[in-house]
C-alpha cells in the first residue's frame, strides 16, 4: 500500500441529500452530560464504590458501637474479679474467655477499645487541628511569623517524637488525659509540616493569584479556594493518624505509662496477656486481634480515602 | 509496495495506525487510521491541537506508548521495510536511538535529574561494544559542541539542574542525535522555551538536518513553525489526518475547513488590530466514544449532512495533496472559504 | 554541599540542646522532690545533690547539669544502688545498636527490593503479595509482633530460641520483629516512589535511547525512587530504634530498652533522664547521617553553593 493519493481512489457514493448543508453545531460539544455532584457526594460515591474502603469503613463503626454499647449491656463488669473462673477459654457464659483474674475478657475488650478508640481519636482530631491551624497560618502569611514557627517545628522535629512522649508521660503520670496531652504536644508538627507546604503551594496558584486581583478577602479565599483544596488530605491524614496514635497508646501502657490498672485499654491487655503466652495464649491474641484489625481497617480506609477525597481525581472512573 | 522506486528512499512507511489506550472509561481511540511515509532527509511537520493523537502516533513509531494500557488495534509501521509493531523490545532498543532518535517536549522534565549530562548523551552507545567508551565519551562533546553548547568538555560532567532550559533542549537534542540516527522524531521541541530560544532551535535543527541528512518527524501546534521549518505537513484532528501536503498545498491551496480555521485563529501581523481573529468555537471530540461522522463536523461551519454521518476518505487533489473532507467530494456543491479578514476590519 | 552540611549540623545542635533543656525542665517539674524513692540511701542522695547541685540557684543547677553532661557523666540510678548511668549505658547500649542495625539492614534492603519487585511487576501475583505484606505490617505493631513470632516460631515449633542475646540465631526473632514495620513501610514508600518516577519524561527519553530495560530501572528509575524514601530514613531510623524498648523486654535481651522500660516502671527516674539524653543524642546524630548521606546522593543538594 502506497499512500492514499497514489492508489487508485475509489469515489465513495453519498446517499441523496447527503450534500445538504447543516452547518456546525457546537451546542452539545461542551453540555455536561455528568450528574452534577457534590465534592462530598462525589467523595461518598467513590468511597462506597471502593469495596476494601467501604468495609474497612463499616468495622470501624462496628467496632465504635460495640466499645460503645457491649460493656453496657453484659452482665459483667470490665473490673470484676471472679477466682471461680481464671484464665478460661471462649465459652457460652464468657465469649472471649476470661483473664488470670477471671475477669469477663469480651468486656475487657470493648472497655479497653472505648479508651483506645477514644484517645486514638481524640488525639488525631487535636493534631489535626492544632497542626491545620499552625502549618496553615504560616504557610499563607509567610514571613516572619512563618520562618519563626518552622525553625522551632525543624528543631522539634528532629527530637524523637516517642522519646518526648515519654518524658510528658513520665511527668504527668499515667492517664487519659495525659496520653492524649502527650501524643498532641509532639503529634501536631507533623500535619503542621505538610499543611504549610500544601498552603504555599496552593498560595502561588494562579486561582488563588486571580481571586486576590479580583479583591476577595483573605478570610474569603482560605475558606474558598484554600481549605477545600486540603481538606481531603487532612481528612486522610487524620485517618491515618488515629492507627497511629492507638498504637501509642498500646505502646505506652504496654512499658508501663499508659493507662493505669485497673482502668483498661487494648495496651494493657496486650501487657497482660504477654507473659501467659505459654499456657494461655488467646489472652494476648483476642487483644492483638482487635488491635490488628482496628489498625489495618483504618489503614486501608485511609488509603481509600486518599483516593476519593483527591479533588484532582474527581470525575474519574 | 507497488511502487518499487519510490521505497528506495521512503525510510518510514505508516499504513492505517490505528492506537488505543484502556482506561477506567473503556477503550480510548487515541489514532484512527493514521497513513504516512518519511523519505530520507526531508522534514515532515504533523500540527493538530492538544489530543488530536499526534504524540501518541510519534510514539507508535518507536514503541515508547505504554503497553498496557495501550495497544496497536490495527495497521501498519515499517521501517526500511521492517515490521516495527511486531518487534519485541529487546529488538526495538537496536532501532531506538541509532535509527530512529526522540527529542521530547519538555526538556525540564526530560532529563535524568541525577546523572551527569554527557552520560545521558552517551547512553545510546550503552550495549554496543563497536563503540569503545572513549570514543562515546568523545562523540558526545562532538554533539555538544555541534548543538552550540560552549565549553562542552565542562558541561559534559553538570547536572541539567545547572542547565537553562534552552540549554537543555540542546542536549536533548544532541542526546537524540549522537547515535546518528536517520530519522529524528522532534515532539513538540520548543512550546516550553521562549519564542527567541525556539527560533534558535529550530535554526538548529534545519541546519543539523542539513548537514547531517538526518530526516525530521516535527510535531507541533504552531503553524508558524511548520512554515518556517517543514517540507511537508501533515494536520491531525481527532486522531485522524485531516489535510496532507506540501507547505505550499496546505498555505495557499488550504482544502479542508479545519486547516482554513487553524490559520485564522493565528494572529497576523499583516492585519489590522481590529481584525478579529476566528477561534475555531467548541471543542474537540471526545474519543471515548467518537462521532460516525468527520470528527470535526460539529464544529464545522460548512458540515453538510453527510458529515454528521460518514467518515470522509482523504480526497487526492494536488500531486501529493489530499484532503479528508466531504467538499472535496466530486458531487458536493462548489464552497467559497468565508475569509474573516473580509468584511470584518471596521 | 558544605553549607548544606554546616546547616544540619546547626539544627541538630539546636535540638539537642533544647532536648537537654527539656529534659532539665521537667526533672523540675517532676510530682515531689526528684531524689525520692524507698530505695535512696543517704549515699544515693548525696551523690545526687551533688550531681545536680541542688542547693544552688536554677541557673546554676541548669549549667551545672550541661557541664556534666558534656563531660559525658549522665548521672546515677536510683534503683541500681551505685550504679552510674554511664555504666548502665555501657553494659547496654551494644546489645541495642546491634539489634537495631541488624532489623534496620534487614528491613530496609529488603523493604527497598519488595518495593521495586512490586512495581516493577505491578498488578501481577508478586505485587499483591508485597502490598498484603506491607499493609499486615503496618498494622501490627511490634510487641505483639514479637509475641506472635515467640509463640509461633519458639512455643509451638521450636524452632528459634525466645529470649537471651547470644548468637546468632537469638537474634533472628527479635531482629524480624523490629524491622518488620520498617520494612513495611519503606517497601511502600519505594513502590509508590518508583511507580511516580516510571511516569517521568526521563524514563520515556532513557527508553529512547534504546537502552536495555534494566539499565533504565537501575540506572534511572531506581536512582530517582530512592530519593525521596531516604529524606524519610531519618524518622524511620528513630523510630526503629526506640522500637527496642519493647523488643528488649520482651525477648528479654540486657538492652538499653529493657532497662529504660524497667527504669520507667520502677520510677528510676535519673536513669530515664539519663538515658533519654543519650538515647535523644544518639537518635539526633543518626538523623544528622542519614541528613548528610541524602545530601551526598542528590546532586542538586550536593552541588548547591558549591
Amino acid at each position: 500500500m502506497e499512500q492514499t493519493n497514489q492508489t487508485a481512489f475509489e469515489i465513495p457514493s453519498v446517499p441523496a441529500g447527503g450534500f445538504e448543508h447543516v452547518g456546525k453545531n457546537v451546542q452539545g460539544l461542551d453540555a455536561i452530560t455528568r450528574p452534577n455532584l457534590s465534592y462530598w457526594q462525589d467523595a461518598w460515591r467513590r468511597i462506597r464504590k471502593n469495596r476494601v474502603a467501604f468495609f474497612s469503613l463499616l468495622l470501624v463503626i462496628l467496632y465504635a458501637l460495640l466499645a460503645i454499647f457491649a460493656p453496657i449491656f453484659s452482665s459483667y463488669g470490665y473490673a470484676d474479679v471472679d477466682s471461680a473462673h481464671m484464665n478460661e477459654f471462649f465459652s457460652a457464659s464468657h465469649w472471649l474467655g476470661t483473664d488470670s483474674l477471671g475477669r469477663d475478657l469480651w468486656v475487657r475488650v470493648w472497655r479497653g477499645g472505648r479508651v483506645s478508640l477514644s484517645i486514638g481519636f481524640i488525639a488525631a482530631l487535636l493534631n489535626a487541628v492544632l497542626g491545620a491551624l499552625v502549618g496553615g497560618l504560616c504557610g499563607y502569611y509567610g514571613g516572619k511569623l512563618d520562618s519563626i514557627v518552622m525553625r522551632i517545628i525543624d528543631v522539634l522535629y528532629g527530637i524523637p517524637n516517642l522519646i518526648v512522649t515519654i518524658l510528658v508521660m513520665v511527668v504527668l503520670g499515667p492517664g487519659i488525659f495525659s496520653l492524649i496531652v502527650a501524643l498532641i504536644v509532639v503529634g501536631w508538627i507533623g500535619t503542621a509540616r505538610f499543611v504549610r507546604g500544601e498552603v504555599l503551594r496552593l498560595r502561588e496558584q494562579d486561582f488563588v493569584a486571580a481571586a486576590k486581583m479580583l479583591g476577595v478577602s483573605d478570610f474569603a479565599i482560605i475558606v474558598k479556594h484554600i481549605i477545600p483544596n486540603i481538606i481531603g488530605l487532612i481528612i486522610t491524614n487524620l485517618t491515618m493518624a488515629v492507627p497511629n496514635a492507638i498504637f501509642r497508646e498500646a505502646f505506652l501502657s504496654y512499658i508501663g505509662l499508659g493507662i493505669a490498672p485497673p482502668e483498661c485499654s487494648w495496651g494493657i491487655l496486650a501487657k497482660e496477656g504477654v507473659p501467659l503466652l505459654r499456657i494461655y495464649p488467646h489472652q494476648l491474641f483476642v487483644p492483638a486481634f482487635f488491635i490488628c484489625t482496628t489498625m489495618l481497617a483504618l489503614n486501608l480506609l485511609g488509603d481509600g480515602l486518599r483516593d476519593a477525597l483527591d479533588p484532582k481525581l474527581r470525575g474519574t472512573e | 509496495m507497488e511502487n518499487s522506486q519510490k521505497t528506495e528512499e521512503v525510510l518510514l512507511d505508516v499504513n492505517n495506525l490505528t492506537f488505543s489506550f484502556h482506561t477506567y472509561g473503556g477503550v480510548v481511540k487515541a489514532v484512527r487510521g493514521v497513513s504516512f511515509q518519511v523519505k530520507k532527509g526531508e522534514i515532515v511537520g504533523i500540527v493538530g491541537e492538544s489530543g488530536c493523537g499526534k504524540s501518541v502516533t510519534a510514539q507508535c513509531i518507536l514503541k515508547l506508548n505504554p503497553e498496557p494500557p495501550g495497544f496497536f488495534e490495527d495497521g501498519s509501521i515499517r521501517y526500511k521495510g521492517e515490521d516495527i509493531i511486531a518487534k519485541k523490545d529487546r529488538e526495538m532498543r537496536k532501532i531506538r536511538g541509532v535509527e530512529i532518535g526522540f527529542i521530547f517536549q519538555d526538556p525540564m522534565t526530560s532529563l535524568n535529574p541525577t546523572m551527569r549530562i554527557g552520560k545521558q548523551i552517551e547512553e545510546v552507545f550503552v550495549g554496543r561494544p563497536e563503540v569503545s567508551k572513549a570514543e562515546a565519551r568523545q562523540r558526545a562533546i562532538e554533539m555538544l559542541k555541534l548543538v552550540g553548547i560552549s565549553d562542552a568538555e565542562r558541561r559534559y560532567a553538570q547536572y541539567p539542574h545547572e542547565l537553562s532550559g534552552g540549554m537543555k533542549q540542546r542536549v536533548m537534542i544532541a542526546r537524540a542525535l549522537v547515535g546518528k540516527p536517520q530519522i529524528v522524531i522532534a515532539d513538540e521541541p520548543t512550546t516550553s522555551l521562549d519564542v527567541t530560544i525556539e527560533a534558535q532551535i529550530l535554526d538548529l535543527l534545519k541546519q543539523l538536518q542539513k548537514e547531517l541528512g538526518t530526516a525530521i518527524i516535527f510535531i507541533t501546534h504552531d503553524l508558524g513553525v511548520i512554515a518556517k521549518l517543514c517540507d511537508r505537513v501533515l494536520v491531525m484532528y481527532g486522531g485522524k489526518i485531516m489535510e496532507r501536503g506540501s507547505v505550499r498545498d496546505i498555505f495557499y491551496r488550504t482544502a479542508h475547513p479545519y486547516t482554513h480555521g487553524l490559520m485564522h485563529s493565528i494572529p497576523r501581523l499583516d492585519l489590522s488590530k481590529d481584525t478579529e481573529l476566528e477561534p475555531i468555537e467548541g471543542t474537540p471530540p471526545d474519543l471515548f466514544a467518537p462521532p460516525a461522522g468527520c470528527p470535526f463536523a460539529s464544529r464545522c461551519e460548512y458540515a453538510m449532512k453527510v458529515c454528521y454521518e460518514a467518515l470522509p476518505p482523504e480526497f487526492p487533489l494536488e500531486e501529493g495533496h489530499a484532503s479528508a473532507c466531504w467538499l472535496k467530494h466530486p458531487d458536493a456543491p462548489p464552497v467559497e472559504w468565508k475569509n474573516p479578514e473580509e468584511g470584518r476590519k471596521s | 554541599m558544605g553549607k548544606y552540611i554546616l546547616k544540619r549540623v546547626a539544627i541538630s545542635i539546636l535540638t539537642l540542646f533544647v532536648l537537654i533543656t527539656v529534659v532539665f525542665v521537667l526533672v523540675r517539674l517532676m510530682p515531689g522532690d526528684p531524689i525520692t524513692g524507698e530505695k535512696i540511701t543517704p549515699e544515693i542522695r548525696a551523690n545526687l545533690e551533688a550531681y545536680y547541685g541542688l542547693d544552688k540557684p536554677l541557673p546554676v543547677q541548669y549549667i551545672t547539669y550541661v557541664k556534666n553532661l558534656f563531660q559525658g557523666n549522665f548521672g546515677y540510678s536510683m534503683k541500681y544502688t551505685n550504679r552510674t548511668v554511664n555504666e548502665i549505658i555501657a553494659s547496654s547500649f551494644p546489645y541495642s545498636v546491634d539489634l537495631g542495625l541488624r532489623a534496620l539492614a534487614l528491613s530496609i534492603s529488603l523493604g527497598l527490593v519488595f518495593g521495586i519487585l512490586a512495581a516493577r511487576y505491578r498488578g501481577k501475583k508478586l505485587d499483591f503479595i508485597c502490598i498484603v505484606v506491607a499493609i499486615l505490617g503496618t498494622s501490627i505493631p511490634d510487641f505483639i509482633m514479637g509475641a506472635l513470632l515467640q509463640y509461633f516460631f519458639g512455643i509451638q515449633w521450636g524452632l528459634l530460641p525466645v529470649a537471651q542475646y547470644l548468637g546468632l540465631e537469638y537474634t533472628i526473632l527479635p531482629s524480624v520483629a523490629l524491622g518488620f514495620y520498617t520494612l513495611a513501610m519503606v517497601s511502600r514508600m519505594m513502590r509508590a516512589s518508583m511507580l511516580e518516577v516510571v511516569s517521568q519524561d526521563y524514563i520515556k527519553t532513557a527508553r529512547s535511547d534504546g537502552i536495555s530495560n534494566f539499565r533504565v530501572v537501575w540506572k534511572h528509575q531506581i536512582r530517582n525512587a530512592i530519593m525521596p524514601v531516604v529524606t524519610v530514613l531519618g524518622p524511620v531510623v528513630a523510630s526503629t530504634l526506640t522500637g527496642t524498648f519493647v523488643i528488649e523486654s520482651i525477648f528479654a535481651i540486657p538492652g538499653m530498652g529493657k532497662f529504660y522500660v524497667e527504669s520507667v516502671q520502677n520510677l528510676d527516674y535519673t536513669l530515664v533522664l539519663g538515658m533519654t539524653v543519650f538515647f535523644g543524642g544518639f537518635l539526633i546524630l543518626a538523623n544528622l547521617i542519614v541528613d548528610i548521606l541524602y545530601g551526598i546522593i542528590d546532586p542538586r543538594i550536593r552541588l548547591a553553593g558549591k
